[in-house]
């Protein structure tokens, strides 16, 4: 038996991290290669796999807390959409309020320019050092590589992603940025980065070194950036969830607190953000909610500036795409990725892109058709991600969508297309499907073809074949039934 | 009421035995029941992969061959997923309306239409692990879904209960992909066969003597993966066992 | 065209329905909820600790865990501390504290959070920088959840507000919780 039923701790700390995808210009990812090696790492994969589910279970637990858990859902998926149907709207209010509330706001067409924004209000600032909280978007703009092309220190304050910008490496899901690397992999990371005593694995020790050092930046930065989970259009306010409170101290330490957010992130009112701060972190990590949930309205009194980038970066034209545009409604809780039977056994750095998992999925190709064109294709198409998102995104018909779309753009692997055609052909005619499975040596030759899809070899690398019996049904029912009269047209 | 038998094609070719016992098993109830002969496939295959144009004739080909029943049935809540909500690469015709209106599920069929009330010829004195097909599960509502806040149901179950003898354990990840997913099983074989093996990993730790589905899909590749790592699991469909036909 | 005007253009072009107005949301109230009851067990499942108050010396339990503590920054009437601040305070300043008093503006029994104002913290940074942070609560102050949370008046009157549910935390290597990622490293709270 070549799979070990009980990987232990042991195993794990003496294995090999595995790497994400190899990314090669825009050539098409080969998620598959990159998921591989993360399951020859065995006692990684069973990590990984073991945490995120243990995710999804805490937040089946609270979702069973809750009476009105489905009613939350519906409403948030109605807000979202009623607010997209609406986002002009809702953009201009909430631009009205956060200017009269003293927040300077920029709109960036794409990421270049929201680089180029921001780069431009730290240099008017002389900024040397800016300490950032993790922000997809930021991530989506390769804002920190931008930044740090420009001589400014760039600190990752949240503990997953400093990792992460330590070891090189993008996050490899949404809201746990090195759920993929073990105690070990870290201290080995922070031995080389941060001087941290080599060998030394202990979580609070590690934890420890990265509060230590990343401190003084902390308190001598001249920026903070944050992202924003939601944009309050009612009052002009960000709203951002952590649990370290490294927002806060991003954003309230300097002088200078910048924020860049995509434009879906609006919604009308106070009243509603309630229901998606109810549905986040219970989504995201089974607990009710982060530890701390900002909300910044405008400057602070003293000497504060604030300044909001509001980044389109292919959002409206997603929107104006009736098939995809139910993927603006996501609020990055992870839920999906979580409950992903192929995310938790890939990694997420198997997607090489900026988001992974079923979101991922969905949203990349529209970034770059080409590029993510075999994504779609990794899902069984099971569905369970579509049930624990809390606004509801229909994502496992998007991803059957997305496969549609991509097989009219042309962008089919060569052996998927000839392999369809032929499979076509077959199927659409009795006769030659007949001829193909007619008898258990024909079935032997042409059933892994048309049935199993594939050659033997493939399906039984790590299975046993099935059983080809001695007669099909289709035969079996001939000589039994058709003999007694029972012809049928 | 007019029946017409659909048997998937990989159940055709690999697992005729089931064709067989639903067949007979629907015998049982006096229906008239036809298996129209120049059936293939239900067409998820092209379907699942993108490929409308190439799933378009054998989606015609299906209607030309279930129209004019009052039911089409089929031992696979996968392949009636596929007719009932993604038969969309031909033009909605009233013909193909019907049929997509009137396909169902084996389980469906049993619980829903028909309402068998007892099958007093089976008994099955074993310790049984449901699989949920997840197209069954979350397409068909075969069972209350664990990501839901939802009461518990479960309609395969209702079936076996009704079966002397037939004795439950629960999986740890009750409804758990187990990585078939059709074409996924060979374009993405490693993580599919690591999904397969963590499944059936779970059946062996529950205790289950025999893991029972609606989809003879899924067992398939369960199978494999179970016979490949040794462990002693049975497999089977639900009708074998709603038939009797395992005693 | 400016980017703003492109961008909302573009937005406009995709969008084409008539405005409608939401519903508004309910308040989700339970029936016979001990909302005290709730707040506490939250509050602490959160990694809060929780300062059973003194009958004959209702600070006491504040006192007590101030006894040893050398920089001490209360922004509350009712304890002294040794290190005065100023709303014109530098905000990076902050960081020798080692405790620091402050009055929460109120509570969500729901989540068991608090809520901290920019005036309850007199400098932002107050609750973050220093290492660990005791919170005075009036339990008259405490909402049941978090819809009535969101329609108290503080959101509407200050600049910056933080519902603070337990002290900062992460999860991040192996998944094993550790209290004080970067921010506090405790959150004591009596209600007083």
């Amino acid at each position: 038996m070549s799979v070990n039923m009980n990987l232990n701790d042991d195993a794990l700390q003496h294995e090999t991290e595995p790497k994400g995808a190899i990314i090669n210009g825009n050539k098409p990812i080969d998620q598959l290669e990159a998921a591989n090696r993360f399951i020859l790492a065995q006692a990684h994969e069973k990590m990984h796999d073991n945490r995120l589910w243990d995710l999804r279970k805490k937040r089946d637990a609270q979702m069973h807390l809750i009476p009105e858990w489905e009613e939350l859902r519906q409403l948030a998926s109605d807000i979202k959409e009623h607010t997209l149907e609406h986002l002009a709207y809702y953009l201009e209010i909430f631009e009205k309020n956060a200017k009269a509330n003293g927040i300077h706001v920029y709109w960036a067409i794409d990421a270049e320019e929201c680089n180029a924004i921001a780069i431009k209000i730290m240099k008017d600032h002389k900024t040397r050092t800016l300490v950032k909280s993790k922000s997809m978007l930021g991530e989506e703009c390769g804002l920190r590589h931008a930044v740090e092309k420009e001589g400014i220190i760039v600190i990752e304050t949240d503990l997953g992603e400093r990792i992460q910008q330590l070891d090189n490496e993008d996050p490899s899901h949404v809201v746990v940025p090195a759920v993929h690397k073990s105690r070990t992999d870290v201290s080995r990371v922070f031995t080389k980065t941060l001087n941290a005593q080599a060998g030394n694995n202990d979580i609070h020790y590690l934890a420890e070194t990265q509060r230590e050092t990343n401190r003084p930046y902390i308190l001598k930065a001249e920026a903070g950036m944050t992202g924003g989970n939601f944009l309050v259009a009612e009052t002009g306010a960000v709203v951002v969830c952590t649990n370290e409170g490294n927002a806060d101290l991003s954003a309230n330490t300097p002088k200078l607190h910048i924020v860049t957010v995509g434009i879906e992130k609006v919604i009308p009112k106070l009243e509603h953000l309630a229901v998606f701060i109810r549905l986040l972190s219970r989504s995201a990590l089974g607990s009710p909610i982060t530890q701390y949930t900002s909300y910044f309205r405008g400057p602070r009194q003293q000497g504060g500036e604030m300044h909001v980038i509001l980044v389109d970066n292919t959002r409206s034209t997603r929107l104006a795409d009736k098939q995809f545009k139910a993927g603006l409604k996501c609020i990055r809780c992870g839920a999906c990725m979580n409950t992903c039977p192929v995310f938790r056994r890939s990694g997420g750095l198997s997607y090489g892109s900026t988001y992974a998992g079923p979101i991922g999925l969905i949203l990349s190709p529209g970034y770059n058709k080409h590029k993510f064109r075999n994504l779609p294709f990794a899902s069984t198409l099971n569905g369970s991600c579509a049930n624990v998102c809390p606004v509801k995104i229909n994502i496992h018909e998007q991803i059957f969508t997305w496969r549609v779309v991509l097989a009219e753009k042309g962008e089919l692997s060569f052996t998927k297309r000839v392999m369809m055609q032929a499979a076509g052909k077959i199927l659409a005619h009795p006769s030659l499907y007949r001829a193909a499975i007619s008898n258990a040596d024909r079935a032997l030759k042409y059933l892994p073809h048309f049935l199993v899809y594939n050659n033997l070899n493939t399906w039984g690398r790590q299975r046993d074949l099935p059983f080809t019996p001695k007669e099909t049904f289709h035969s079996w029912y001939e000589r039994n039934y058709m003999k007694k009269g029972k012809v049928h047209e | 009421m007019k029946v017409g038998l659909f048997i998937p094609c990989y159940m055709d070719a690999l697992e005729p035995e089931v064709g067989v016992s639903t067949l007979k098993l629907l015998e049982r109830f006096n229906l008239d029941i036809t298996y129209p002969f120049d059936q293939t496939c239900c067409g998820q295959l092209m379907t699942n992969t993108g490929c409308q144009k190439e799933a378009a004739a054998t989606e015609a080909l299906f209607v030309k061959n279930f129209a004019y029943f009052d039911y089409i049935v089929m031992p696979s809540g996968s392949c009636t997923h596929q007719v009932r909500a993604n038969f969309t690469a031909i033009e909605q015709t009233e013909d193909v309306k019907h049929v997509r209106r009137n396909t169902y599920d084996l389980v469906e069929f049993l619980h829903d239409i028909i309402r068998v009330d007892a099958f007093p010829w089976a008994s099955f004195p074993y310790k049984v692990a449901i699989h949920y097909n997840c197209n069954a599960l979350r397409g068909l509502r075969h069972a209350s879904m664990s990501e839901l806040r939802e009461p518990y149901f479960s309609k395969p179950k209702d079936l076996l209960k009704k079966v002397r003898g037939v004795e439950f354990v629960d999986l740890e990840r009750p409804d758990e992909c187990c990585g078939f997913g059709g074409t996924f099983s060979v374009f993405e074989e490693g993580v599919s066969a690591k999904m397969g093996q963590d499944k059936v990993i779970d059946q062996y730790k529950s205790g289950a003597e025999y893991v029972v589905s609606a989809d003879s899909s899924c067992l398939m590749h369960q199978k494999g993966c179970a016979q490949r790592m040794k462990l002693p699991l049975k497999y089977v469909h639900i009708v074998q066992i709603l038939n009797g036909d395992l005693q | 065209m400016s980017n703003r005007d492109l961008i909302l253009n573009r937005i406009r072009h995709a969008c084409t329905v008539e405005y409608v107005e939401l519903s508004s949301v309910p308040f989700f109230h339970q029936k016979n909820l001990d909302i005290l009851d709730k707040f506490k067990k939250v509050f602490t499942e959160m990694g809060g600790e929780w300062l059973d108050k003194d009958l004959k010396n209702p600070l006491k339990a504040v006192n007590d865990k101030l006894a040893s503590a050398k920089n001490i920054c209360s922004v509350v009437s009712e304890v002294k501390g040794n290190y005065e601040i100023t709303s014109q305070s530098s905000p990076n300043s902050l960081h020798d504290i080692d405790f620091a008093v402050v009055r929460a503006s109120f509570g969500v029994a729901e989540t068991g959070s608090i809520c901290l104002t920019e005036k309850d913290l007199v400098v932002n940074t107050l609750g973050y920088l220093p290492q660990h942070l005791i919170v005075l609560l009036d339990p008259k102050e405490i909402v049941e959840n978090l819809h009535d949370a969101y329609a108290r008046p503080e959101w509407k009157i200050y600049h910056y507000a933080a519902l603070h549910s337990g002290p900062s935390a992460t999860a991040d290597i192996e998944g094993v919780l550790i209290r004080g990622a970067q921010g506090v490293r405790s959150l004591s709270l009596l209600l007083f």
